[in-house]
């Protein structure tokens, strides 16, 4: 079905007003309506995801206007698997909001989740580099308010850190985008390439200027090394769940990366040759090193995931960094890893939070202890990149993609010494956490004071598991789904098929 | 006229960086704005400086000015406007929670919230 493209986007738009105005003091009502348009988003999206497996490129024109006059969006096999990926987590998130109460902690939750999930969902699915801008505007402000969600006044000072460190990146976007425009005309993606690549020699300058701004821009969202100053205080200071959700928001930065590089800065064209990978690939290793050292060092149980999440940022752009068909291959691979394993660790140190505090020292032994254990090693298996879980596949594929590089001996190495790093990170944490609270409240378990009685809720855990679940499968299936990303790799590294079918309808 | 709005664009910039380099949120803010006043005028420019043009071609007209430029600027500033409505609301509950305008998150470790992060970004102090 042709209109199936644009209803990702127009479903969330439709239900959040929907939920605001006519069922805001509903909170049952609230939850069955979202939890309902999510479970049909992820229904839309995993069919958009059959149709666009088969190698087709859809375009879909907003009010009828042809490219480049009006706005496409475009389904190409990389932005149908990013808006599965980005249902599926969202259904876990929501889930676990609701069955761990967090909507009830704020108001208006719902229709922020709602309005966030457009935004991203527009952002993966646009072909036009403004309309791209405005996605991102949309689910910024939508994750301002979910950022803030609760209250407090330590969430609101990081609040108001995140809002305006974005709102800087936001202006530098725009900056990036009239130099695109002032010198090609266009900022549909497809036409900037063709123009781009046709610009002659003496008009370049500009156009590098343009292609680093905009590059500065998604290492902002991507939170790349010196740039990730916003992350670690804004998601360890956000709601977990919600920052679970923002696991998806880094990816947009290193999509749009992906998209913007591959389409009209190609590794072909020769005016931006060598500009984006040589300095992105020091700036990934750093984020990778800084990301662990991070995991070691943190105190706080929700520092150590927002570490943890940095650092899988810097394995991915690792291998974007290196701009060839396997190492993006890999990339994509791991973008599916990491959105799930680090959305999982989130919700887990949720599970933590909510039982014994955040600091992680000996304490008193919580509720369900063994269960919650096993579900932070698992997933702390699936981010340090130990075999079985997919974290280890992911790992392997990058470091496979980056063997033909010149620096290939410096990326094996700070990949391996950071697994190492970052399992003892994980280690020490987890084993202060779970291990040593006997120890704490005194010399015997027999003597511990029964834990408290957990609010009973199982809703929580479906929702962690079905995301480990997902990292099972990857890990199972990583054959398959490694074809496909292979695939999807191929795809982005031949755009005149996407120009064509935006530009020429197919022909 | 090239001059003069170039030169606008790069002291607006100018100031709303240094504002925006303040520790109190009010500036920062004010330098937020600054900064999204340049860049409207930026794009502005990007469609090329025409006076007395009409916006769109007909067959008695010569020339025309871009008018793209001026949509996207009305999108920018429609934006611009609604994110610092945001950030004023979320800058003033801050302050009203905290008492405190400071921007850093600085040895404010005594706040009850659960989540509290103990380590200290010494970054964004720098910046």
């Amino acid at each position: 079905m042709m209109h199936l493209i644009v209803l990702p986007i127009v479903l969330p738009a439709l239900l959040a007003p929907f939920i605001i105005m006519a069922i805001r003091y509903h909170m049952d009502l609230q939850r069955i309506f979202s939890l309902a348009g999510t479970v049909t988003l992820v229904g839309i999206t995993l069919a958009l995801l059959a149709q666009a497996a088969t190698g087709d490129i859809q375009v879909y024109e907003l009010g009828n206007w042809p490219a480049p006059f009006g706005i496409v969006l475009v389904l190409d096999r990389l932005s149908a698997l990013m808006i599965a990926l980005t249902a599926l987590l969202a259904l876990a998130v929501l889930l676990y909001v609701i069955g761990s109460d967090w909507d009830l902690k704020g108001r208006h939750f719902h229709p922020l989740f709602q309005f966030q999930l457009m935004g991203v969902m527009g952002a993966f699915l646009t072909g036009d580099a403004f309309n791209l801008f405005v996605f991102f505007e949309v689910l910024l402000i939508a994750s301002y308010g979910l950022m803030i969600h609760g209250g407090g006044a330590r969430r609101l000072r990081a609040g108001v850190q995140y809002v305006v460190y974005n709102l800087l990146g936001s202006t530098l976007f725009l900056f990036a985008l009239g130099t695109l425009y002032a010198v090609t005309g266009t900022l549909n993606m497809a036409d900037l390439a063709e123009r781009v690549a046709a610009l002659p020699a003496d008009e370049t300058a500009l156009i590098r200027v343009g292609a680093v701004l905009l590059l500065l821009v998604f290492a902002i969202k991507a939170a790349v090394l010196p740039l990730h100053f916003w992350l670690p205080a804004s998601y360890a200071n956000a709601p977990m769940p919600v920052a679970a959700l923002f696991a998806i928001m880094t990816k947009v930065g290193a999509y749009s990366i992906l998209r913007m590089y591959t389409l009209v800065f190609g590794p072909d064209v020769t005016i931006t040759d060598g500009l984006v990978g040589d300095w992105l690939l020091p700036a990934a290793l750093l984020t990778l090193g800084v990301g662990t050292l991070g995991i070691l060092g943190a105190q706080k149980v929700a520092k150590l995931v927002a570490f943890s999440a940095i650092a899988s940022m810097g394995t991915l752009l690792i291998a974007i960094s290196l701009f060839t068909e396997t190492a993006t291959g890999a990339a994509i691979y791991y973008i599916i890893h990491s959105t799930l394993a680090t959305g999982m660790m989130f919700l887990v140190a949720d599970l933590i939070i909510s039982r014994r505090g955040g600091r992680i020292t000996p304490d008193v032994p919580m509720a369900q202890n063994g269960l919650i254990a096993s579900l932070f090693f698992a997933g702390a298996i699936a981010l340090a990149g130990m075999p079985p879980l997919s974290g280890f596949i992911g790992k392997l594929l990058v470091m496979d993609g980056a063997r033909g590089a010149d620096q290939w001996a410096l990326i094996w190495g700070v990949i391996l010494v950071a697994s190492l790093v970052s399992v003892v990170g994980f280690a020490r944490a987890g084993s202060l956490i779970f291990w040593k609270s006997y120890e704490a409240g005194g010399a015997d378990p027999a003597d511990q004071p029964a834990p408290q009685t957990p609010a009973a809720a199982s809703l929580p855990f479906v929702a962690v598991i079905g995301l480990l679940t997902g990292l099972v499968l990857l890990s199972v299936f990583a054959g398959p789904v490694h074809d496909y990303a292979r695939a999807t790799a191929g795809q982005l590294f031949d755009p005149q098929g996407y120009i064509d079918a935006v530009l020429r309808g197919g022909k | 006229m090239e001059m003069l709005l170039a030169s606008a664009v790069g002291i607006l910039t100018a100031c709303g960086v240094y504002l925006m380099l303040r520790q109190r949120t009010f500036p920062v803010i004010i330098g937020l704005s600054l900064v999204s006043y340049a860049v409207n005028v930026f794009l502005f420019a990007t469609g090329r400086l025409a006076q007395n043009l009409p916006p769109v071609l007909n067959h008695n007209s010569v020339a025309y000015t871009d008018p793209l430029p001026q949509a996207l600027v009305l999108t920018a500033i429609v934006i611009s406007f609604g994110m610092t409505a945001v950030v004023v609301m979320i800058a003033l509950s801050a302050y009203l929670s905290a008492r405190d305008d400071r921007i850093d998150m600085a040895r404010d470790d005594s706040y009850d919230d659960e989540q509290a992060t103990g380590h200290v970004n010494n970054a964004e102090d720098e910046a």
